[in-house]
């Protein structure tokens, strides 16, 4: 080679001034932005994802409700799934969102975000916030449904339960993302979906009330977060309904830790904190990558 | 003037692979410069390196005059990608897709309509603007990647195999777009290609080959260092041929496609000498001046397409042994 290069090299131009945090927060409603154009394009992912929960509460509901019909009285079984559709419309929805990082990974978008003089933050949350705005409307059609399940649509009952769905779809979404951070392929995302999905859904008090159980279930029961996003939502249900207190008590027994209520604030905080937590590990974890 | 990018003693190593060896070069501002080799020579990693998204195992690089590691955000705003695969999302539109990047490069509000309309003219996509990019063709696809690559006004634009997997027609208009823009805009341009054709385009090459520059000059200074014309003849009898070139010569000629080709200095002047004294009835005899092709064979011993095929063959003993180790 003819040329020298023995000087070192200096960098000559000054940094301009660095775009800061209102850059970031640009960036984080353009990802949110991007989420909310696609989830209104695919009409049909809307109408698929509310199958589940629906078939659920409305066949499941109402089938098993003939082997239970006597001894809840005169509440419907179907009233009492309904906290649990809701859960299960949300849980469904957040994690196909969360999936759609490991898309984006597959067909290159990703890393045209990751490449952006961006902050990794900004773009992770913009990600979990668009998930989370997608999983609460597709349970914001489930809270439609309220009627038909028995449940008076009573104003505070509904902004109430609307809270805690962002809430809980918030929280899993990033437990989506977290997940989503270091898989490569859609389809290993899907299967360790089906993995995670049904024990998590299984073990939310979403199916059977979590009042005397078998140990080993009350432990499982217990450590699962999503129980803890699933009660607050029946409460809210349950001090709207009008049925014998007995058939309440067995019903809506809420989360005991041995013996002792958990409050809704406590478990509501627990929600918080684990979607915090693990919106945390999917942040680090995209920091850490390429 | 300020190189726009400058290298110094780049390395990076994964594990026990040299990936890219101790590389030093500079570019200048306004160059189109050309990075030239087989898959794996560490053209790629390179360019990683330069746009901050492999960070160096030694060494240092600036680009724009940021440096790499301590400047990795100014060096982003500064730098245009255009990358191998395909980084657009499908199921948006071409301006949405615009949009999204202007956001993320925090272009200024009051500038982004101009600047779109701007960058989709110059590639020739202001009338499909609104179309979802799923149903552009690859082709399209590559050119708004070009224009989203320029939206924000880099000071280099770094394009890895801008027009591989396309075909012949849409290469050449690629290039076409290439060409423009170092006219219209103050921009340089840093490229990776392993098509020999295309490295003609550039004002500057570096030839690679495992993880080391080995030569790097004009494309016609490169050519004339060579020194050698290629000098192809078909005769009565190529087998005897060879053995009386190799003897009387002292040539090493190879036989392919029913002629045999060898290399010499000044082929003009070789060949009355050639008919005189080869012993052997010649039907044909062809001189050319030597290609990029030659340039790449005199400095590295092999031609790219074997070097590719070689770099084929690791890549995939290196899967095997990966999915054999987990």
């Amino acid at each position: 080679m003819a040329t020298t290069l023995d000087q070192p090299v200096t960098p000559l131009a000054a940094p301009v001034p660095a775009l800061g945090l209102r850059h970031d927060i640009r960036a984080v409603r353009v990802v949110w932005q991007r989420e909310m154009i696609r989830f209104t394009r695919d009409r049909l992912r809307i109408v698929t994802s509310l199958i589940q929960p629906v078939l659920f509460l409305f066949v499941l509901g109402t089938g098993l409700s003939t082997i239970t019909a006597g001894s809840t009285q005169n509440l419907n079984l179907r009233t009492f799934m309904y906290p649990g559709a809701l859960s299960m419309a949300v849980l469904f929805t957040a994690m196909f969102s969360a999936a759609s990082i490991v898309w984006d990974r597959e067909f290159g978008f990703l890393r045209e975000m990751l490449v952006a003089p961006v902050s990794r933050w900004a773009i992770v949350l913009g990600k979990c916030f668009g998930g989370a705005t997608t999983a609460t409307a597709q349970g914001v059609l489930i809270l439609a449904l309220a009627g038909v399940a028995g449940v008076p649509y009573s104003p505070t009952l509904i902004l109430v339960v609307f809270l805690e769905l962002l809430l809980l779809a918030f929280t899993l979404t990033a437990f989506g993302i977290m997940t989503a951070a270091r898989i490569q392929q859609f389809q290993s995302f899907m299967a360790i979906n089906q993995m995670l999905l049904m024990p998590l859904f299984f073990l939310s008090g979403a199916l059977f009330p979590l009042g005397n159980l078998p140990v080993w279930l009350q432990v499982a029961t217990r450590i699962n977060p999503l129980t803890y996003a699933v009660d607050p939502v029946r409460r809210a249900v349950f001090a709207h309904l009008h049925a014998p207190p007995a058939v309440i008590h067995r019903l809506n027994p809420g989360v005991t830790w041995g013996g002792w209520r958990v409050p809704t604030g406590i478990e509501l905080l627990i929600v918080a904190a684990m979607g915090v937590g693990m919106l945390s590990i999917g942040i680090w974890q995209f920091r850490k990558a390429e | 003037m300020n190189p726009a990018v400058a290298v110094r003693g780049l390395t990076k190593r994964y594990g026990e692979l040299v990936a890219v060896d101790s590389v030093d070069f500079d570019v200048a501002t306004g160059e189109v410069f050309g990075f030239l080799g087989p898959n794996g020579a560490g053209k790629s990693t390179t360019i990683k390196m330069l746009c901050t998204l492999v960070e160096p195992t030694a060494g240092q690089a600036s680009v724009a005059g940021f440096d790499v590691v301590r400047q990795r955000d100014d060096v982003r705003r500064h730098i245009g990608l255009v990358f191998q695969d395909p980084t657009l999302d499908q199921y948006l539109t071409a301006d949405q897709n615009l949009q999204m990047h202007a956001e993320l490069y925090g272009v200024p509000r009051s500038a982004l309509k101009p600047r779109m309309t701007h960058v989709l003219e110059m590639v020739g996509l202001v009338e499909r603007r609104s179309a979802l990019v799923s149903t552009y063709s690859g082709g399209m696809k590559r050119r708004l990647e070009i224009a989203r690559g320029l939206l924000h006004a880099p000071r280099v634009l770094f394009l890895d195999e801008p027009t591989v997997g396309l075909d012949p027609q849409t290469r050449s208009s690629i290039w076409r777009y290439i060409n423009e823009l170092r006219q219209r805009e103050d921009i340089t341009i840093f490229l990776t290609t392993h098509y020999m054709d295309e490295a003609e385009y550039c004002d500057r090459i570096a030839i690679m080959d495992h993880g080391n520059i080995v030569a790097m000059d004009t494309p016609e200074a490169l050519k004339a260092s060579v020194g050698k014309d290629r000098v192809q003849i078909t005769t009565k009898d190529d087998e005897a041929a060879k053995i009386a070139l190799q003897h009387r010569f002292d040539l090493a000629a190879t036989i392919a496609e029913g002629q045999l080709t060898f290399a010499v200095a000044a082929g003009e002047e070789f060949v009355p000498r050639l008919f005189a004294e080869l012993g052997i009835p010649i039907k044909s005899v062809s001189v050319s001046r030597p290609s990029l092709d030659d340039v790449f064979m005199s400095y590295t011993g092999t031609t790219i397409r074997d070097a590719e095929a070689e770099a084929g063959n690791q890549w995939m003993m290196r899967m095997v042994a990966n999915r054999g180790g987990r």
